[in-house]
């Protein structure tokens, strides 16, 4: 297992560097000029301009501005944004937050979604089965922010019970909410999936054959039907942690929460291109590694799994 | 020995037996419809007409496109009229069926009924306009890199890996904000710019699965050429998952159109879109929740709507979850 | 069971000290399923009894509903769709249908035991094989884990099963598929159980393993004197290990016989195309004979004789009438014991 998980880290140097090339290039090579937003309605001189360019290699042709970065990113530089702050101060001050909340989150995610989808999937067909489809239904079709305002909008400005506003990131009573509402999609996705999978293992020959040997039902659905059941769940886990970075920018937004998806999203309206990418390039990072680790996970679950 | 059957599980050998193809049926009247073979898609389609839930989506999403069609059989009110003076966040009047005033007014004294009404037509073009352009795109390259294998496949592979890596909404935060004026095709195509890897990745599995199947060898071998194979025998076995993720993703789309118009880099004025009204309704949501309600309400009925149907055509292509 | 000497060397049968009441008896068995195209009939009116110590083979083809009757018995039918409309199960005079589901799965395991055709889906991927052999013992028996893995052990040498130890943390997918079958013969073997249901054991294996696992199921039932019910569509299979056959046909037994006789003089047209279809050496160069057309579709079972559609001999009176198990007798009249056959014409169909 070892000299295959070296083989992917190896393999994920490539995707790692069209990854980053590739929103390098979004950045710079798409309309908008970052220079010019920072004088908003003013008329900057051009001299000015000019000088400011040439202090970030703007002038530069764009390829050589990556292999630029990338030298500088190897010695754990992410270069400046352009108010002269060094980008890794911003993430650092920025990650720890969304790291707590995304992990609340999917502890949320996998704990209410498990449940919910392993108690429709046993009842397949059933009146409880139909009514957890609907309700992942709903949640699904309601967009994260709609679902954020309206849970701030309840349980915050009506009945006062949290407050709309994070203030202190550390604590756990004040992330709840925004953490329940980053989890909510994945969540019903989770639910569907938990339930398919319990549904269709149920009728698994392994499981007529666990009902042969007079084992007890606690027995046959906890050991026999579970352990089948969670290898797509951790799959899905893992590769949704994507879809929780963009989760972050809203759910972040409505709560007013200083972390990744806050400082990403006033850089992408700031077109503060060195804030964009060395938090992509960062996420991206992360995101590679998350999968390298189900996949290993995978192994430990699914022992058909070989590693050659 | 008789026509004894290899390994068979008891299921299946029912199954045989429920529905043996049509030869030699002891005579009788009323058999002639069911002893039919049934395709796939036969099959799908008598299971879909027997979901509910098709029928309501259905019905849903076809006066959803009505309205998006002639928004003007609805209201006949200017959306982008704004009378202050008189309607400025005015509270809506649940009885007035289809008046103007039936969900209120925003803090620009506009209707909120003409504005979810003229709303519509934008929502559904972006998601059936991605969808369209990701599915073509999507499938023809997931098709490449399944049928051809080899360095095709590596390329368009590694290709979707690495817009597979950039995390959708932010990506697509980024492409939009180049533009200052967002129209409807603007829009659609940058979502479709990181959306199409799925479809690519859904597409190649399963044209590799197909690809592999007897009867894809037994045509090769009877001389049939690659294109032939290609759209005759490989396609249509191999489109069934492409559709399932492309009609479920469709309600996707639209739900992301809204985020971004939410966050300010989805369509644009003068474009009227759900999205920048929730977007505009959240800041008074305190002492007028009825701003955001209604948009979001009609925006999610939609996004329901596909992603039902979506379901029901999954359920109904995929037997094994029968 | 006069005619068959192998049972005549086997020690008494277990537990049954009365010896009237049989190990196990089917009574009347219906089982139907609820399908979208209606109500398929599996089963109809099946009866059959076995006693400790006896092979009773289930011939048919599939969709013939041996496999569902085993199922039944063993109390795992798929229910919905499935249903018992009537008939009984008795286990040693005790009717399991009637049970608490505590009491039936008590007997699950611990006293009838099922093996399963396809080994490889039929053990659970991801679980060893030695958890899954000591889950027996841990359930049944309240072993600690560490005794029911010494347990498990001593089972895979029983069926013998190399390096019994070293492989006891492997799982299914690292066995052949003739060690996977001994595993599950070692399975339903744990607890010593008084029946075996055997559902194709042998169906899914290489014709070379076909022979080893038969052998070693059959020697350790002679050895634990269990009751033995083999389903098979093989009839080559059947005649070295069965005492008695039992040929079902659209979800009723067609013909009963003990083996030999069956395969000398068959009582019913289907069995006799059965055995007719059998390709042999001496026929070489003549067409091979086959039953003309298909099972019958469950949910419309033809009138009459089910196998009227597809028989030779048909007339008349087998379009109309469902002909209950005639007893076999010689020409004379004089009893063939254990002999039936659910045939209008058996007569003209033994006796020529």
């Amino acid at each position: 297992m070892g000299r295959y998980a070296a083989r992917r880290l190896l393999q994920m140097i490539p995707i790692f560097i069209g990854t980053t090339l590739l929103i390098f290039l979004m950045v710079h090579i798409l309309p908008g000029d970052p220079v010019r937003a920072i004088y908003g309605d003013k008329a900057p001189d051009p001299a000015q301009i000019a000088a400011i360019k040439r202090e970030y290699g703007f002038d530069k042709p764009v390829l050589e501005q990556y292999v630029h970065y990338m030298l500088n990113l190897l010695q754990g530089d992410f270069g400046k944004n352009l108010a002269g702050r060094p980008v890794i101060d911003l993430m650092s001050d920025a990650f720890p937050v969304t790291l707590r909340l995304t992990l609340l989150a999917i502890t949320i995610e996998i704990i209410i979604g498990v449940g919910l989808g392993a108690w429709a999937g046993l009842r397949a067909g059933k009146a409880a089965d139909t009514g957890v489809l609907i309700f992942t239904l709903t949640v699904i079709s309601i967009p994260v922010f709609v679902l954020g305002f309206i849970a701030r909008f309840i349980f915050a400005d009506e009945l006062g019970w949290l407050p709309p506003n994070v203030q202190d990131s550390t604590s756990f009573s004040q992330l709840f909410l925004p953490a329940f509402v980053l989890a909510m999609l994945s969540m019903a996705y989770v639910a569907r999936l938990t339930r398919t999978t319990f549904a269709e293992n149920l009728r698994a020959d392994y499981m007529r054959t666990a009902l042969a040997k007079g084992l007890p039902r606690r027995r046959i659905i906890g050991v026999h039907l579970l352990r089948n059941s969670l290898i797509p769940v951790v799959t899905f886990v893992g590769t949704d942690v994507g879809g929780f970075i963009g989760g972050a920018v809203i759910t972040e937004g409505i709560f007013n929460i200083q972390g990744v998806g806050n400082l990403l999203y006033r850089a992408v309206q700031t077109s503060e291109g060195s804030t964009v990418t060395g938090v992509v390039t960062v996420l991206v990072l992360v995101i590679l590694l998350i999968n390298l680790l189900i996949d290993l996970l995978y192994a430990v679950l699914d022992p058909r799994i070989r590693y050659a | 020995m008789p026509d004894v059957t290899k390994a068979q599980t008891t299921d299946e050998a029912l199954l045989d037996a429920v529905a043996p193809p049509a030869v030699e049926v002891p005579a009788g009247q009323d058999e002639k419809k069911s002893d039919k073979p049934r395709s796939l898609w036969g099959d799908a389609w008598y299971d879909l007409r027997h979901r509910p839930m098709f029928w309501v989506s259905s019905v849903l999403l076809f006066l959803l496109i009505v309205i998006a069609a002639f928004p003007g059989l609805f209201t006949s009110v200017d959306p982008r009229d704004g009378d202050l003076v008189n309607h400025y966040l005015s509270k809506p009047e649940l009885t007035h069926f289809f008046q103007p005033d039936w969900f209120g007014y925003d803090q620009q004294g506009r209707s909120i009924y003409a504005r979810v009404v003229h709303g519509t037509r934008a929502s559904i073009l972006v998601g059936v306009g991605v969808t369209a352009v990701v599915t073509l795109v999507g499938a023809l390259l997931g098709m490449l890199a399944g049928y051809f294998g080899g360095w095709v496949d590596s390329v368009i592979s590694r290709l979707t890996d690495i817009f597979f890596g950039i995390p959708f909404l932010l990506g697509t935060m980024v492409v939009l904000n180049a533009f200052t004026e967002r129209k409807v095709y603007v829009v659609i195509l940058a979502l479709a710019f990181l959306g199409w890897t799925s479809i690519a990745r859904v597409t190649r599995s399963s044209v590799i699965t197909a690809k592999q199947a007897d009867y894809v060898t037994a045509a090769r071998a009877l001389g049939a050429g690659t294109s032939r194979i290609l759209f005759r025998h490989v396609m249509p076995n191999a489109i069934a998952p492409t559709i399932v993720v492309a009609t479920i993703a469709l309600g996707g789309y639209i739900s992301a159109e809204a985020t971004l118009s939410f966050l300010g880099l989805g369509l644009s004025d003068p474009t009227i879109s759900w999205g920048i009204d929730i977007s505009e309704g959240s800041k008074v949501i305190r002492d007028n929740p009825h701003t955001l309600l209604f948009p979001a309400g009609m925006l999610s009925l939609t996004v329901f709507a596909f992603i039902m149907l979506g379901d029901a055509v999954r359920d109904a292509l995929d037997p094994k979850l029968r | 069971m006069t005619t068959i000497d192998k049972t005549r060397n086997v020690p008494e049968p277990r537990g049954a000290a009365d010896g009237s009441t049989p190990l196990l008896e089917v009574r009347d068995l219906h089982v139907e399923f609820h399908t979208r195209d209606g109500v398929a009939k599996a089963v109809n009116g099946v009866n059959y009894t076995v006693n400790s110590g006896e092979t009773l083979a289930v011939l048919g083809e599939s969709g013939s509903g041996k496999s569902v009757t085993a199922q039944a018995i063993m109390g795992i039918l798929d229910m919905p769709p499935g249903r018992i409309p009537q008939g009984q199960i008795l286990y040693r005079g005790e009717d399991m249908l009637t049970m608490s589901a505590d009491a039936r799965r008590k007997i699950r395991g611990r006293k009838i035991a099922m093996i399963f055709q396809d080994a490889l889906s039929a053990l659970n991927p991801v679980l060893s094989v030695g958890y899954q052999l000591g889950e027996m013992f841990r359930v049944h028996e309240g072993l600690s884990k560490k005794d029911a893995k010494a347990k498990a052990i001593e089972l895979m040498d029983r069926v013998k099963i190399p390096a019994a130890k070293e492989r006891v943390g492997d799982y299914p997918h690292q066995f052949s598929g003739g060690m996977r079958q001994r595993i599950m013969i070692a399975m339903a073997l744990a607890l010593e159980p008084d029946l075996i249901i055997a559902d194709e054991p042998t169906t899914a294996l290489d014709v070379t393993v076909q022979a080893q696992v038969m052998d070693l199921l059959a020697e350790l039932q002679r050895e634990y004197n269990m009751g033995l019910i083999l389903i098979t569509h093989d009839l080559g299979v059947v005649a070295d290990v069965a005492d008695k056959i039992a040929v079902m046909y659209a979800g009723r037994i067609v013909e009963t016989a003990p083996v030999h006789e069956l395969y000398k003089r068959p009582a019913h047209p289907y069995t006799r195309g059965l055995l007719d279809s059998i390709p042999r050496l001496d026929q070489k160069g003549q067409e091979l004979y086959a039953i003309k057309g298909l099972p019958p579709n469950l949910t419309r079972i033809p009138s009459g004789c089910a196998f009227n559609p597809r028989c030779p001999m048909a007339q008349d009176v087998c379009r109309t009438d469902v002909p209950p198990l005639h007893p076999v007798t010689e020409r004379d009249g004089s009893e063939l014991v254990g002999r039936g056959s659910a045939c209008h014409f058996w007569k003209e169909t033994i006796h020529g």
